[in-house]
């Protein structure tokens, strides 16, 4: 946990003022909506179809158990009682009133939380592996640089209005959990051959209408030039950047139409100038930062406590710990992940009484703390093992138990036009079908891990492009037709999948899915052949005969 | 439209220029980039004080070998979202090291006042009246900075240090 110092309060009680200016002013009609809308959205805020929208930002996915209180707070006090974890580390309120906002940021300033630059065109919340400084063999946790970052990026004076929004993700494992081939920028932590830490740099991967896999720009930049590196970027980008169209103003087709050797000059260029200013950052500040992290005092457990022995007796238990369990770097505990993927529910909501509750738990097994992942899961990173059974208990009773982690079931979903202004079509009611279809656990786990993501229109907040199965929903003659796309990944293999066919109807989006399932179960040369492998293996064009031989 | 420098709204001597206007016998003149750049020499010697309009897409290597000669750059935000200037105006401040006057144009609100502070202007043209007059108030909305820029605020990583060692002495 990140423990922010006197500076850090300072600065996030003097945004909550500069808000409520913006909205006194806003509301007196001092500030048109054109004029506030830019301001607005620096601050996490949208105009939805039904209401205003509040994205909150979870850096980094990491969360104490009092900031997870506060956000069930603000469910409850001043939305609907509920709260959408997103696939960037956020969570949105979709019933919020502009009056109320200055409140709720300013409550949730207290516990440290704030919404600043969770939308806009500029840098985004700094998003990592929720697994950081837990998974077994992470060269380090990135969440100390992805602090330093996420200091960096905040209220920045020259990258505060850039062409498009701009997005970093780092990762220290070597199984990317954080997507960062699909960011602006992906770090990947490494250690040079001297043993100092680094990072490789990736820049202009992102999703959206024109979907691009994030290239190396540089091998190696060693912590201490990080900043300075990421500065250079941004200034190539905010300078040349396109601004004439929306929809190329992403560094992905600045990266695309110059090259990436061509940019990577340009960016070379600008680093050597500003490398070895005030940028520069020596071991003490990152020590210092490292300093305002704290880390549970593990006990010295047992690797299988009889606790856990006696539970593998309970079926239904061993089916959650099979999915929900990961191994932790400290013998004796575990990370459990928490799907928010419940059988008929929209993907990634979780009610104020469910995050009160969770926090409670957090405290009692997990030395309160939560992490959130891209997944629109939530996750307790240190749990005792002995304590496994009891937790699963509690958890169940909560409806947080569903044992679905990585399974058909456990989709991402965008909220698409059940609540979205830009949506064209529906996402949730797709998801909801889907699980309802692989409702049965003995067939979900038959499959094996298979992620499907919807996207209710071309922005891609689904992340369909990189789901194994994609859906993304588009507007066709007044009617919701879903393209349906196969072979995607977002980790460190990250690709982009291909169409299968046609583009079908509401009703059949399920049916077309089942099918696929069907092709994968025929085609797979064994059972522990995963459905991406398959298709990796095989391409698309056998899956498109057996699904669209009888439509 | 008030102009604001050093924090007090002030008469703005400068006349602007188009690229066609005839050219005035006396006083300050602000002139557009590719008029500047064109008749610099004749520009420059006449009595009263030169400045130059720079577009926001216009190469600021350009400018550079007559920033010891003009009195004001003035750099431009088309619209408040269309942040380019704010990198040339660091880049004329902390590459090129230019110290005279550094002027905003544009639309600009209240809500760019610390942004454009710490990027390194002086001057502001701002659109509404009751913005220039809320310019100090505005202006002092943040006391801590996370970056560095050539504005000389101490910034967050340093202020630590600071403490840091402080607090080291004493134990």
């Amino acid at each position: 946990m990140y423990a922010y110092d006197e500076i850090d309060r300072t600065l996030v009680n003097e945004r909550v003022s500069e808000f409520r200016d913006q909205v006194k002013r806003r509301l007196s009609g001092e500030l048109t909506e054109d004029e506030f809308k830019i301001l607005r959205l620096q601050n996490g805020v949208y105009l939805q179809l039904h209401a205003y929208m509040f994205r909150v930002a979870i850096p980094y996915g990491t969360l104490a158990s009092n900031q997870l209180r506060a956000l069930a707070h603000v469910a409850r006090k001043y939305d609907r009682g509920y709260g959408h974890f997103t696939t960037r580390q956020n969570i949105q309120f979709n019933w919020i009133k502009l009056a109320e906002l200055p409140d709720a940021l300013a409550d949730l300033a207290e516990v440290g939380i704030h919404a600043m630059q969770t939308s806009g065109n500029n840098m985004r919340n700094v998003t990592s592996d929720q697994w950081a400084g837990v998974a077994p063999g992470e060269i380090e946790d990135p969440r100390i640089w992805s602090e330093l970052i996420r200091q960096h990026t905040t209220l920045h004076p020259e990258f505060s209005f850039l062409p498009r929004k701009f997005k970093i993700a780092i990762t220290a494992s070597d199984h990317d959990r954080a997507a960062i081939k699909i960011h602006d920028i992906g770090l990947r932590l490494i250690k040079n051959e001297k043993g100092e830490t680094g990072f490789e740099v990736l820049v202009g991967g992102g999703l959206g209408r024109t979907p691009f896999i994030g290239k190396t720009i540089k091998h190696f930049v060693h912590g201490r030039d990080i900043l300075s590196y990421i500065e250079a970027i941004l200034r190539v980008y905010n300078q040349y950047g396109r601004r004439d169209n929306i929809y190329k103003a992403r560094i992905k087709i600045l990266v695309h139409e110059l090259g990436i050797e061509k940019f990577s000059r340009e960016v070379e260029e600008e680093w050597q100038h500003i490398r070895n200013s005030s940028l520069q950052i020596d071991d003490e500040v990152i020590e210092d930062i490292r300093s305002r992290f704290t880390y549970p005092s593990y006990e010295k457990l047992p690797h299988n406590p009889d606790e856990l022995r006696q539970a593998a007796a309970d079926p239904d238990f061993e089916a959650w710990r099979k999915n929900s369990v990961a191994p932790h770097k400290v013998q004796g505990y575990s990370i459990v992940t928490i799907s928010l993927k419940p059988i008929g529910a929209p993907p990634g909501d979780a009610t104020a009484e469910q995050m009160d509750a969770l926090a409670d738990l957090a405290d009692r097994y997990s030395f309160g703390e939560i992490r959130v992942g891209h997944e629109q899961n939530l996750a307790l990173p240190h749990v005792a093992k002995r304590d496994l059974p009891a937790l699963w208990k509690a958890l169940d009773k909560l409806g947080l138990a569903t044992p679905n982690v990585n399974l058909i079931t456990d989709i991402i979903a965008c909220p698409g036009l059940d609540y979205c202004s830009l949506a064209n079509a529906r996402s949730i009611p797709i998801a909801q079908e889907l699980t309802r279809r692989f409702a049965n656990h003995e067939l979900a786990n038959l499959i094996g891990r298979l992620h499907i993501n919807i996207s209710g229109c071309i922005n891609a907040c689904g992340h369909h492009h990189v789901g194994h199965i994609g859906i993304l929903g588009v507007e066709k003659n007044g009617e919701e037709v879903y393209q349906i796309t196969i072979g995607g990944r977002a980790d460190e293999g990250a690709a982009l999948g291909n169409l299968i066919g046609p583009g079908v109807k509401f009703d059949e989006v399920a049916d077309v899915v089942e099918d696929v399932v069907e092709a994968y179960l025929a085609l797979r040369e064994r059972p522990e052949e995963l459905f991406i492998d398959t298709v990796k293996r095989l391409g698309v064009e056998p899956f498109k005969e057996r699904v669209y031989a009888t439509r | 439209m008030p102009l604001v420098n050093g924090g007090k709204i002030v008469d703005d001597s400068f006349v602007k220029l188009a690229v066609d206007t005839p050219l005035p016998e006396s006083g300050d003149i602000l002139v557009p980039a590719e008029r500047f750049v064109g008749e610099a020499e004749a520009l420059l010697k006449r009595t009263g004080k030169v400045g130059v309009i720079w577009p926001n897409n216009r190469d600021i290597d350009e400018l550079v070998p007559y920033l010891g000669k003009v009195a004001t750059v003035a750099l431009v935000f088309p619209t408040f979202r269309d942040g380019r200037a704010y990198s040339q105006a660091r880049l004329l401040r902390e590459r090129y090291n230019y110290r005279g006057d550094l002027r905003a144009t544009g639309q600009i609100l209240r809500d760019q006042f610390v942004f454009m502070l710490r990027a390194g202007f002086d001057s502001f043209e701002v659109k509404k009246q009751a913005d220039a007059e809320a310019f100090m108030q505005t202006a002092k909305r943040y006391s801590v900075f996370y970056q560095p820029t050539g504005d000389g605020r101490i910034t967050a990583l340093h202020r630590r240090m600071q403490l840091r060692h402080s607090e080291g002495v004493g134990t």
